[in-house]
């Protein structure tokens, strides 16, 4: 191969560079969100929640919902599913950067809630809340069977809960609701992994719902349930009613001195 | 007693009782059984709560048997509980299910099984703790110590084994522990793990196998020796604390028949009634909440019963060393969960001739040692029992992280910090405490007990008023010698010297108080301490 060749070889190759650069760019700019343009479509509730955001999210979450860094994710494209769960159950707003945002009393009211939803929902779009229907409207045991294999190994075989490393959690599910369930599994918050609906179907979704909240409203046959948190208070309770009542029946049939 | 030649006995059960020993020849035997005297203490009574605990183990677990089924072959679960239904699982968790549903009175059984199986451990511990502390597993009674540590080791693999049997998410989980645990053996740990499961974990045979061993060759074990336990302690006869009449040389208490057979069946029955209580109001075990075994799937919080709590607790602070030996690689687990038990289970084994080897004490000893008495010997009880404690909170944690907002990893390092420090501060404080008790009583010995009654002199000082506990000589200070036996500390408190005032919560019947002052009055006019006035001075 000739000086020339090579050369001329060199310069298409550069040529195919910049036309699939050129078709990526355009294509881009036709496929991308255009965010200058829907901010001036927004709808009335939106607006309403964008306010509420601009008063208590935006120190976190920043100007235009990117994020700031160590203190916020970016909520482009998060979903209304991930704000009715965080602001809903009032993990958001924080009340200070630590591990991981607890389950407390709401900051805002329905109303307002669906406001921030709305308005997130409008940037970038993201999961949304389920459409209507029972979100218990599944398989008992197959959710059972679902919950064991994808749920148990952090919120504990009946959704009590455990610790994860430095401080976070995967909480307790006895206060949650079926919604917050559904969107929890839909959005993946915090340290939860996301259950999109091709991991877990909408009906597996729902079979999974079932399970927790029927365990939750069964009573337990065997008697004062102590955490259903496994033998460990089992220990506690043997060591606390058992040994010492045995011991004080010692002390009742025996001489003390 | 009727003589020899008015052999005939007038009522039946006299005419039955004479038949059967002119076959057996049993009066002789058992008159020395019925008439065997036992201390009376209440410390004495731990070990038989794991006897009773055993007992009741034996009665619920044959039950029990009536209706499990030892199998690994999967079917499909179609009980009572809805939750489940419709899932394969192995026999042995259905008919686990099935005792807990479907069972007359089955629920009932296994909660009392388990809690008894708990609480035998426990007593095993805690009878384990008095004998220690006491000193009583001293010559001879050395060999009994050992059968007991053979005991509570054979407590705790009993209790493994029926942990691991009902095949629920749980068990299942510890039984993958402890194929990881076979599997850390250096060197020959996968041919242990595919001996014991058959193959492959978790194989098809492990649950029968878990099982013979469960309900056959180690409570077999378990009877023969706590039979030679008991043996024992007849042939050696019981220790007693010092005090006033007791020797090395003889037994002071309650002769078998009728007193001790009485308190020790009234104290059965607590027993039993305390567990079948938990049984019937306190969930245990809830193997339906957890769902079948499937490798695939674990729980947070999954947990061995408290017994295994310390091996879990060593397992989670034990540093990831991987170490090479001999171009062996010595996997990280094998430290605490093989190397630690085994060397915590020889010390404790040979405990009494490691003391005796350190005392040069050969003699016989029949009279216990209260605890401050032997200072050195407490403080080592206490910082085992440091180190025992960090390892056993450390197993749970996890929960504890959970349920108290502490980061894990701060727990983990609390633990392991914990481990290095806790025991010499136990040591120390234990020491300290036995020498200021021993330090109390020989005070009290020597001034008599404050009475609490705050005189003042005329020359205006206040003095309180002494009790001395018996003669005092011309300077007031009493005469007793220090006897490690126990000291009256309180006023009316005759300790060792009378019967003891009935009652449990009140006395039942006016005590036999010595007065107050009567001596001390006659003695006339008062010293600074509270003594009678030195006559000399």
């Amino acid at each position: 191969m000739t000086g020339f060749a090579r050369l001329r070889k060199r310069a298409s190759s550069g040529l195919a560079l910049a036309i699939a650069l050129v078709a990526v760019g355009i294509g881009y700019s036709v496929a991308a969100p255009n965010s200058s343009a829907q901010d001036a479509g927004l709808s009335v509730e939106a607006m309403a929640g964008q306010e509420i955001y601009e008063n208590g999210c935006i120190t976190c979450h920043g100007r235009n919902l990117q994020g700031v860094e160590d203190q916020g994710p970016s909520l482009i494209g998060v979903g209304e599913a991930s704000v009715y769960f965080q602001v809903g159950t009032g993990r958001m707003p924080l009340v200070q950067q630590e591990a991981q945002a607890q389950r407390k009393t709401p900051a805002y009211d329905d109303a307002q809630v669906n406001q921030l939803m709305a308005y997130i929902q409008a940037n970038g779009g993201g999961p949304q809340l389920p459409s209507e229907g029972d979100l218990r409207d599944g398989d008992l045991a197959e959710g059972g069977e679902l919950f064991r294999l994808n749920c148990a190994s952090c919120h504990n075989f009946v959704g009590r809960g455990g610790a994860l490393s430095s401080g976070k959690n995967a909480p307790s599910l006895n206060e949650s609701s079926d919604l917050d369930l559904y969107t929890a599994m839909l959005s993946g918050p915090q340290n939860m992994p996301v259950f999109g609906d091709n991991q877990l179907s909408p009906e597996d979704k729902r079979a999974v719902i079932n399970y927790v909240q029927t365990l939750k409203e069964t009573a337990d046959p065997g008697g004062a349930n102590i955490g259903r948190a496994g033998p460990v208070p089992e220990g506690l309770v043997v060591w606390v009613v058992g040994i010492v009542g045995c011991v004080i029946a010692c002390l009742w049939v025996g001489t003390r001195s | 007693m009727s003589s020899r030649t008015a052999a005939r006995p007038a009522t039946a059960v006299g005419r039955t009782a004479s038949q059967l020993d002119e076959r057996l020849t049993i009066a002789a035997p058992l008159r020395r059984t019925l008439n065997k005297v036992f201390p009376d203490h209440w410390s004495f009574l731990l070990g038989e709560i794991a006897l009773y605990s055993f007992i009741i183990l034996l009665l619920t677990g044959t039950y029990l048997t009536f209706f499990f089924d030892a199998s690994m072959q999967e079917i499909v679960y179609d009980g009572s509980y809805a939750p489940l239904r419709g899932i394969e699982m192995s026999r042995a968790y259905a008919t686990s299910l099935d005792i807990s549903f479907d069972v007359r009175g089955g629920l009932l059984m296994r909660q009392i099984h388990h809690w008894s199986a708990l609480l035998f451990v426990a007593s095993i511990v805690v009878h384990l703790m008095r004998t220690f502390f006491t000193g009583a597993f001293r010559k001879p009674r050395e060999a009994n110590w050992v059968i007991g540590v053979l005991l509570l080791l054979l407590a705790i693999l009993e209790g493994v084994f029926g942990y691991s049997l009902p095949d629920d998410l749980l068990s299942g989980t510890g039984l993958r522990i402890i194929n990881a645990i076979f599997l850390s053996i250096p060197v020959v740990g996968t041919w242990v793990s595919f001996a014991v499961f058959g193959g492959e974990f978790p194989g098809t045979v492990i649950i029968g196998r878990f099982y013979i061993l469960h309900v056959l060759l180690i409570p077999g074990i378990l009877l023969a020796l706590i039979a030679a336990h008991l043996l024992l302690v007849v042939k050696n006869k019981h220790t007693q604390y010092p005090g006033p009449g007791r020797t090395e040389d003889n037994v002071v208490g309650k002769r078998m028949f009728p007193v001790f057979a009485a308190k020790s069946t009234g104290f059965f029955m607590v027993v039993f009634g305390l567990t079948a209580a938990l049984g019937g109001l306190v969930q245990i075990n809830p193997i339906w909440l957890y769902g079948p075994y499937d490798p695939s799937q674990v729980s947070a919080g999954s947990q061995p019963d408290w017994y295994v709590g310390f091996l879990d607790g060593s397992t989670r602070l034990f540093p990831p060393w991987d170490i090479y030996l001999f171009g062996y690689n010595i996997p990280p687990l094998f430290w605490p969960t093989i190397v630690l038990p085994g060397l915590l289970f020889t010390v404790l084994a040979f405990y009494p001739f490691i003391e005796a080897k350190l005392t040069k004490d050969r003699a016989h000893h029949n009279l216990l040692q209260r605890p401050r008495d032997v200072p050195v010997r407490t403080a080592i009880g206490a910082m085992a029992l440091a180190f025992y404690t960090v390892l056993w909170i450390s197993g749970g944690n996890d929960l504890i992280a959970d349920k108290f907002n502490i980061s894990l990893n701060a727990m983990t390092w609390i633990g392991r910090i914990g481990l290095i420090v806790a025991p010499p501060i136990a040591y120390w404080v234990a020491y300290r405490i036995c020498l200021g008790l021993q330090m109390h009583d020989r005070e009290v010995l020597e001034h008599g007990v404050e009475t609490g009654i705050i005189r003042r002199l005329p020359h205006g000082e206040f003095i309180e008023v002494h009790q001395p506990l018996g003669p005092v000589d011309a300077h007031g200070h009493g005469s007793l010698q220090y006897g490690g036996a126990p000291v009256p500390k309180r006023m009316n408190h005759i300790g060792g010297m009378g019967r003891a005032v009935k009652g449990f919560f009140v006395p039942l019947e006016e005590s036999q108080a010595r007065p107050v002052t009567s001596e001390n009055e006659k003695a006339g006019e008062l010293t600074g301490s509270g003594r009678p006035k030195d006559p000399e001075a």
